[in-house]
């Protein structure tokens, strides 16, 4: 069996010359921009390029339709990989084979809408379908053509006997035109007379459905005796069936050669179908339309107990006796007759060649995976195919806005390389909202992909830094555990406050809890607006507590200590004695190491600024000596 | 492939270089007009260009984004023998341009007395790191040690390849097992029978780069390459535009701790080899998840190429030049299925 080769498309880009410009290229999310250039140019002027083109591969997943089939299809692959191993292989095959159905029935609702869609616009007056919806359409046909094969001829594995019904079912539901062809005959006045009424009743023939036939025959009240004579395949066992049907099959051949039908052509063509003959088969080519369907008729009425492994002799010469020499096989044929010849690799290869997206493909083989059908082959390239085709189709997937969210179960499901796909891809999802950044950070977290988590969460805090909201940045870098960020945002946030004296934020400053822990400049600023509460709340031992402690714990930058001892004059003004003899003592030493050693007069420093600063230390150390001699009284004193 | 849009970029001369942003979101072009643009994409798909400004003194040959992580930072390199870091930042609320977005310089790298030919940030775990190569052949690791102040940057690294280089490749993975390394490529005609593309190694005990390899087989002149994505391989995937488009395989092998302070010792294998572009491939990289190969070649084509699961590789799509001249927006519809299904129903009134 030759493998579909193809050539591949060229796309033309307009308004580049490619015998005199080179096409420069840059790889996009779900695209390729291309643009005239010179490659190797020396920085001479040679004229201007007027377009930057963007050119796209899938269109599959801005269908809206589409989009649907996605959707639902992930539902249903979701639940099979839910399937437990340890079910008995019976109960197994009949959840394998209704999922089989389910997909399918999701393929169809899609081409009806579709099909529907294209309805309305044809009902315009100026409605043009697009040549891409026809394409689409008959995409999908083809793909559920080929997944009821493969659903007959290997999920549902059905026997010799049973196998001949499944392909019969698998002709009538894609050769859908006889009904509606019947339906005109029988509702026209004179149905026998009717131009259609034979083709109709062959088609039927044709297609075995015996009972259909009948009741179109019964039209003409001439015939019924004939009409009485068609059989009927019935459920029975194998020999039983052979022997009836042999028995069956020599009495047509008999009426066949007694000429019985001889006054009435029609009938005998029907007769000679009957008995399966090949020629008169072939003659009525525009009514089977398709080789397969000449496939399954001969069977029918040749071979009806065809075993799975004898089918593929009959396809092959059935394809051969229908097509006529000169014309070439389509893929769908060489697809079609690869699963008659049960070979699923060639089938999925050939797909995969011929078909724009890997939708198709990707679900197929994970449910034949599932089926245990792809291991008999070739073990190491079995589950290696399946992951290949998933992970193809899933990245598709990511460059969608919406539908990336599918994506991540399908990786899910790829045990050897869905997780570094994952995480390479979901990095990539623009964090256009901080609701979408918190959905992905969700996926991330939830998969322990902590660097990811880490990155996403800088990434917004930068940006919220960028626009000066600190507080959103604030709560990223608690987030992304950045304690390099967050002390540079608390340094912000002090700053802040000493310029406006206000701090901003509140609620996230007064509920950082734990978090304040990261970074020891964000402890201080959480610690430092909670003793502005608690001086808020009239708390003043507590607050004046805090404060102490906030300088002789070492928590508070020394730069800041001249702010939290002009904060603590207040607590010191006050009628009561707030602090303590012993932590007065405390505060007189604080401020006697800043005034010393470090804080060398800066060369800069105007005149003004050392002479406020020159002030306010005697104004403090007053208020310190005045509450120490409080405090010492107060301790001193006994209560009569 | 199908063309969904086309942008007019309206730059003066040739474009050279476009580059997205990490999230796509966000694109610079740059030109022999010595000026830079930045587009954003609008919520319907629009590229709106939000900045244009001259950039250098000469013919910019090279525009890129450093990860969003340090913020909205662009790098361009020129003919003009200077590599430039650029950053956009938004006006204080006291500014008239409250608000508004504006890009400035932060430094200017002037220690190349070539053309600098290529500009690449180092994978985002090393650092803030950029790096230059000119056609003097040095390579240039800078840093910035302050993420927060990118007016600072100092030359840590100086690599000289003793042929004129033309284009730099990180290695991306951030593998602890893997060492920073990175491949550059020299388009130097006149050294007939020397490898056009060298390897080098980070090595932590000497703190400095040292060759890893030097690839005998490439002795075209090499215009660019392109290490792959990694995804968890413990080997690299290295394509290279040289006369052909190839790519090889680079399998560390395994060492002991003596050897510790040379580099890993690498073995390497050519995965394909493709010269249908009958001539000089210019430019090559790959998508995302390097599952695509693009390559740009003399013939005027961009070819895609990939690997079917067996690791066959086979070009997939052509994009070529039509010489139409055109003066407005296309809506081309050229792509084809294979798979017509002509021998299946159509169910269409």
């Amino acid at each position: 069996m030759e493998e579909v080769d193809v050539e591949p498309t060229t796309t033309p880009i307009p308004g580049v010359d490619s015998n005199r410009k080179h096409l420069g290229f840059v790889w996009g999310p779900g695209d390729i921009l291309v643009y005239e250039t010179i490659y190797k140019a020396s920085g001479l002027s040679t004229g201007g390029c007027p377009f930057v083109h963007e050119v796209r591969k899938d269109e599959d997943i801005c269908s809206p339709i589409l989009r649907k089939l996605f959707n639902e299809s992930h539902h249903i692959f979701v639940g099979l990989q839910g399937i437990r191993d340890d079910l008995p292989s019976k109960n197994k095959k009949t959840q394998f084979v209704s999922i089989s159905k389910n997909y399918r029935s999701v393929i169809r609702a899609c081409m009806e809408e579709l099909q529907q869609v294209a309805g309305k616009v044809e009902g315009k007056s100026d409605g043009r379908i697009s040549p891409v919806f026809f394409l689409q359409v008959s995409i999908l046909l083809a793909v559920e053509l080929i997944w009821n094969l493969c659903e007959v001829l290997f999920i549902d594995a059905a026997p010799a006997g049973s196998l001949l019904l499944h392909l019969l079912d698998w002709v009538r539901l894609h050769k859908a035109d006889v009904d509606e062809k019947a339906r005109d005959v029988l509702q026209s006045e004179s149905p026998t007379e009717h131009q259609a009424y034979w083709d109709v009743v062959i088609s039927y023939v044709l297609q075995g459905r015996m009972d259909e036939a009948r009741q179109v025959l019964m039209k003409q009240a001439a015939l019924q005796p004939a009409a009485r004579g068609m059989f009927k395949l019935g459920a029975q066992t194998l020999t039983e069936f052979d022997v009836k049907w042999r028995h069956w099959h020599e009495e047509v051949d008999r009426c066949l050669q007694d000429q019985s039908f001889a006054s009435n052509p029609h009938l005998e063509v029907i007769c000679k179908i009957l008995v399966g003959d090949e020629d008169v088969l072939l003659e009525h080519k525009e009514l089977l339309s398709t080789w397969y369907h000449f496939l399954v008729t001969r069977l029918l009425f040749s071979h009806p107990i065809v075993k799975p492994t004898e089918l593929h002799y009959y396809a092959q010469s059935s394809m051969h006796m229908f097509l006529d020499t000169r014309s070439v096989p389509e893929p769908l044929d060489s697809i079609l007759l690869a699963a008659f010849e049960f070979d699923i690799h060639q089938v999925i290869k050939d797909c995969s060649i011929a078909l724009n997206n890997w939708w198709f493909v990707a679900h197929l083989t994970d449910l034949m995976d599932h089926c245990k059908l792809l291991q008999s082959h070739n073990l190491h390239f079995g589950s290696n195919l399946r992951e290949f085709l998933l992970l193809e189709y899933a990245s598709g997937l990511f460059t969608h806005h919406s539908l990336w969210q599918l994506a991540v179960d399908y990786f899910d499901h790829c045990p050897e390389f869905g997780r570094v796909y994952l995480e390479l891809q979901i990095e990539r999802v623009p964090l256009d909202t901080e609701r979408k950044a918190l959905k992905v950070l969700r996926i991330c977290e939830q998969r322990q992909m902590t660097e990811q988590v880490r990155s996403i969460c800088k990434i917004m805090a930068k940006g919220a830094l960028r626009n000066n909201r600190l507080g959103s940045a604030l709560s990223w870098s608690i987030r992304a555990k950045d304690a390099a960020f967050a002390t540079l945002i608390s340094e912000r946030f002090l700053q802040d406050y000493c310029a406006n004296g206000a701090f901003s934020d509140l609620d996230l400053i007064d509920n950082l809890g734990s978090a304040m822990l990261l970074s020891d400049r964000l402890t201080f600023l959480g610690k430092y607006r909670e003793f502005h509460r608690l001086y808020g709340e009239k708390c003043f031992s507590d607050a004046a507590k805090l404060l102490l402690s906030l300088m002789t714990a070492k928590i508070a930058p020394r730069t800041f200590w001249m702010t939290l001892l002009t904060d603590a004059l207040p607590l010191l003004e006050q009628k009561e004695v707030i602090f303590s003899a012993d932590q007065t003592h405390e505060l007189m030493f604080c401020l006697e190491d800043l005034t010393s050693g470090n804080c060398l007069p800066k060369p800069d420093r105007a005149m003004q600024d050392e002479d406020i600063d020159t002030t306010k230390i005697e104004i403090l150390r007053l208020a310190l000596a005045r509450n120490l001699a409080k405090a010492i009284v107060k301790e001193g004193t006994v209560e009569v | 492939m199908f063309l969904a849009r086309s942008i007019a970029a309206d730059h003066k001369d040739l474009i050279h270089d476009v580059s997205y942003d990490f999230h796509g979101r966000r694109m610079a072009t740059c030109s022999s007009d010595q000026s830079v643009k930045v587009w954003d994409k609008s919520e319907n798909g629009e590229w709106i260009c939000t900045a244009n400004w001259k950039t250098h003194s000469g013919s910019v040959w090279r525009v890129t984004w450093a990860h969003p992580e340090f913020g909205q930072v662009l790098a361009s390199c020129s003919f003009d023998r200077t590599a430039a870091v650029w950053e956009e930042i938004v006006g204080e609320s006291s500014d008239k341009q409250r608000g508004l977005r504006h890009w400035i310089k932060r430094t200017t790298l002037v220690d190349s007395r070539t053309s600098v030919t290529d500009v690449k940030f180092a994978p985002k775990h090393m650092g803030l790191m950029l790096t230059t190569c000119s056609a003097d052949g040095v390579v240039r690791i800078y840093e910035a040690p302050d993420v927060m102040n990118l007016s600072q940057w100092s030359l840590q690294h100086e690599i000289s390849c003793k042929l004129s280089s033309s284009c730099i490749s990180w290695n991306p993975s951030s593998s602890r097992v893997h060492p920073p390394m990175i491949a550059v490529g020299s388009d130097d005609s006149s050294a007939v029978y020397s490898g056009k593309v060298q390897i080098y190694e980070y090595i932590d005990h000497t703190r400095k780069y040292a060759k890893a390899e030097t690839l005998m087989t490439v002795t075209d002149p090499v215009h660019d390459l392109a290490f792959a994505p990694n995804l968890g391989r413990s080997f690299h995937v290295l394509a290279i535009a040289t006369k052909d488009v190839r790519i090889f395989k680079l399998i560390p092998m395994r060492r002991d701790a003596t050897h510790s302070s040379t580099p890993t010792k690498l073995e390497i294998q050519v995965l394909a080899q493709f010269d249908n572009h009958n001539s000089q491939v210019w430019r090559v990289s790959w998508n995302i998840t390097s599952t695509l190969l693009a390559s740009s070649g003399d013939d005027g084509c961009v070819r895609l190429w990939k690997a079917n699961y067996m690791d066959n590789w086979k070009c997939t799509a052509i994009l070529r030049g039509d010489g139409i001249p055109v003066n407005c927006s296309h809506d081309v519809v050229s792509q084809q299925s294979l798979l017509t299904a002509s021998s299946a129903e159509r169910k269409l009134s």
